[in-house]
């Protein structure tokens, strides 16, 4: 690789690097070679039209999705079909949903108690410690014993955000978190959001939100038909974007 | 005796006295009655067997759940080889009707392995197999109904595939199998009548043996619908009871 032939840098491993990925879903090629490094610390918003690939590819790098060709690099560890550094990585790339996916058989507090006890090995008393400290951190301590069924959809993401935090994650990954919201319950997620990005979480999130990108994303990426169409740093981003389709997509999205 | 058979007395009185207006058929319900003392202890003779319907019902449906469940997992896995077993296994036991099975176990299988089985042992085997089939379809479609996100939210946790089914998949999805599990366990207390032709002494095995010895079919085969009845609404409603237990404490089903 001509990379070899560069001064080593003494950074550390970015967090996340894709290496011309592809995934194709049969004969539909729903990411074309992607390129992205993430350093650790900093935040990237995804953005693009329906149908573009942020989905796929967010939920590439915690292999939810198999890629069939190129890299996926978290922490140093490639991706691959070796499951036991699979579990590894899974359990270290925390992961918000559009839809929460709470387990809704179990309390708030064993939503969050489960994977530190089974994955980690912790004693129900350290994962409930931990639990219940990352709800207060989410401004709902007093909702541990509920199921989530009893909850708004602003706590549900919540609960949800602090389910993933629970790991102890180096990165975390949001499709969408705030869009199957009610308005009104947006910002209460946005929020935390904006809280962890300033306690230096790396983070990776497809939103639409552009007031929210704006404050909190380090490097905008824009995609469309399957492909990164651009990437650049928030401010030139937001002031001049290259592409006339980013513009267009911008112009689009920020006059609502 | 539950609530629940009080309704039905008055049905059963009608269904007497329709008998006992037809001037052809003099009854003689004194061959089961309590108050004659042979009709006394034909009467026991007939209800002990309640203990061999029950026990060999319990015990295949438990064998046979098992073998569902066992089943019912490749079908659901991604990889093709196990889905094909699991569909092989299903369209086997399927189609081979239960009397089958059970001479076939019986009075086959000795032959083959110069093993000859208890009646009891037989009758589980075959009643086992035959259900079986049907319980790994119940749950295959009770695995299928739990949300794809269920298994997505446990993947990107780092839950391995035996916690992900213990603690998120298994809770969810028995709660909603629960009522057709409870229509094979009475599907299962019915075919143990089949037990009789191998001579495997249940209900129906002691009414064919009383009728040979009072030639009183009509008394002593609408004694036996009864003792069939009886069954089966305490099963009824003990499956009932289990439910509504699942649903009151809905969600607390799943202890970490
Ligand atoms: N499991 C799948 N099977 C087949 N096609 C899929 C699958 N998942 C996604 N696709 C296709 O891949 C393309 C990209 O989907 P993706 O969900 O990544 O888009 P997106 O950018 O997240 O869109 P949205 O903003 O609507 O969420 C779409 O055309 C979609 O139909
Ligand atoms: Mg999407």
């Amino acid at each position: 690789m001509s990379g070899a032939a560069l001064p080593a840098r003494q950074d550390e491993t970015p967090a996340v690097r894709l290496v011309s990925v592809e995934k194709t879903f049969g004969d539909y090629t729903a990411l074309k070679d992607i390129n992205l490094e993430v350093r650790r610390g900093e935040k990237v918003i995804i953005c693009g039209p329906s149908g573009s690939g942020k989905s796929t590819l967010i939920r590439c790098i915690n292999r939810l999705e198999k890629h069939d060709a190129g890299q996926i690099i978290v922490d140093g560890v490639e991706m691959n079909d070796d499951t036991r550094n699979l579990a590894t990585i899974r359990s270290e790339v925390g992961m918000v949903f559009q839809h929460f996916n709470l387990f809704p058989h179990m309390s708030v507090l064993d939503n969050l108690a489960l994977a530190p006890m089974r994955v980690r090995g912790l004693s129900r008393a350290e994962a409930e410690k931990t639990a219940l400290a990352l709800l207060e951190r989410v401004r709902i301590p007093e909702q541990a014993r509920k199921y989530p069924a009893q909850l708004s959809g602003g706590q549900q993401q919540r609960v949800a955000i602090a389910r993933a935090l629970c790991m102890k994650p180096h990165v975390l990954l949001f499709d969408e978190p705030t869009s199957a919201l009610d308005p009104e319950m947006i910002s209460e997620v946005l929020d935390v959001m904006e809280e962890l990005a300033r306690d230096g979480m790396t983070m990776i999130c497809v939103t639409h939100e552009m007031g929210f990108a704006r404050k909190v994303a380090d490097t905008m990426v824009f995609m469309d038909q399957s492909r990164i169409v651009e990437m650049a740093p928030t401010e030139a981003f937001f002031d001049g974007a290259q592409s006339p389709r980013t513009q267009l997509f911008l112009d689009q999205i920020l006059s609502h | 005796m539950p609530p629940r058979l009080k309704p039905l007395l008055p049905l059963l009185a009608l269904l007497f006295l329709a008998g006992c207006s037809d001037s052809s058929y003099t009854w003689g319900w004194h061959v089961v009655s309590p108050f004659d003392s042979r009709g006394m202890n034909n009467l026991q003779f007939l209800m002990n067997g309640v203990y061999s319907t029950i026990s060999v019902a319990l015990v295949s449906i438990t064998l046979s759940v098992m073998l569902g469940l066992i089943f019912a997992l490749p079908a659901l896995s991604s990889n093709r080889w196990l889905a094909i077993i699991s569909r092989i296994y299903v369209e086997l036991f399927r189609s081979v009707p239960m009397l089958v099975m059970i001479l076939w176990v019986y009075y086959g299988v000795p032959l083959l392995t110069g093993l000859q089985l208890s009646v009891f042992f037989a009758g589980v085997i075959a009643l086992a197999l035959c259900d079986s089939a049907f319980e790994a379809e119940i749950f295959r479609a009770g695995l299928q109904s739990i949300d794809a996100g269920q298994r997505e939210a446990a993947d990107a946790l780092g839950l391995n595939y035996v916690d992900k089914l213990r603690f998120i998949i298994l809770p969810q999805a028995v709660r909603r199998v629960l009522p057709p599990l409870g229509n094979q366990f009475v599907y299962m207390l019915k075919a143990s009548s089949l037990l009789s032709v191998i001579g495997y002494s249940e209900l129906t095995r002691r009414a064919n043996e009383l009728v040979v010895v009072e030639y009183r079919p009509l008394e002593i085969y609408s004694l036996l619908m009864l003792e069939y009845l009886v069954l089966i609404l305490l099963a009824s409603w003990g499956v009932r009871a289990l439910e509504r237990r699942f649903a009151r404490s809905d969600r607390g089903t799943a202890r970490i």
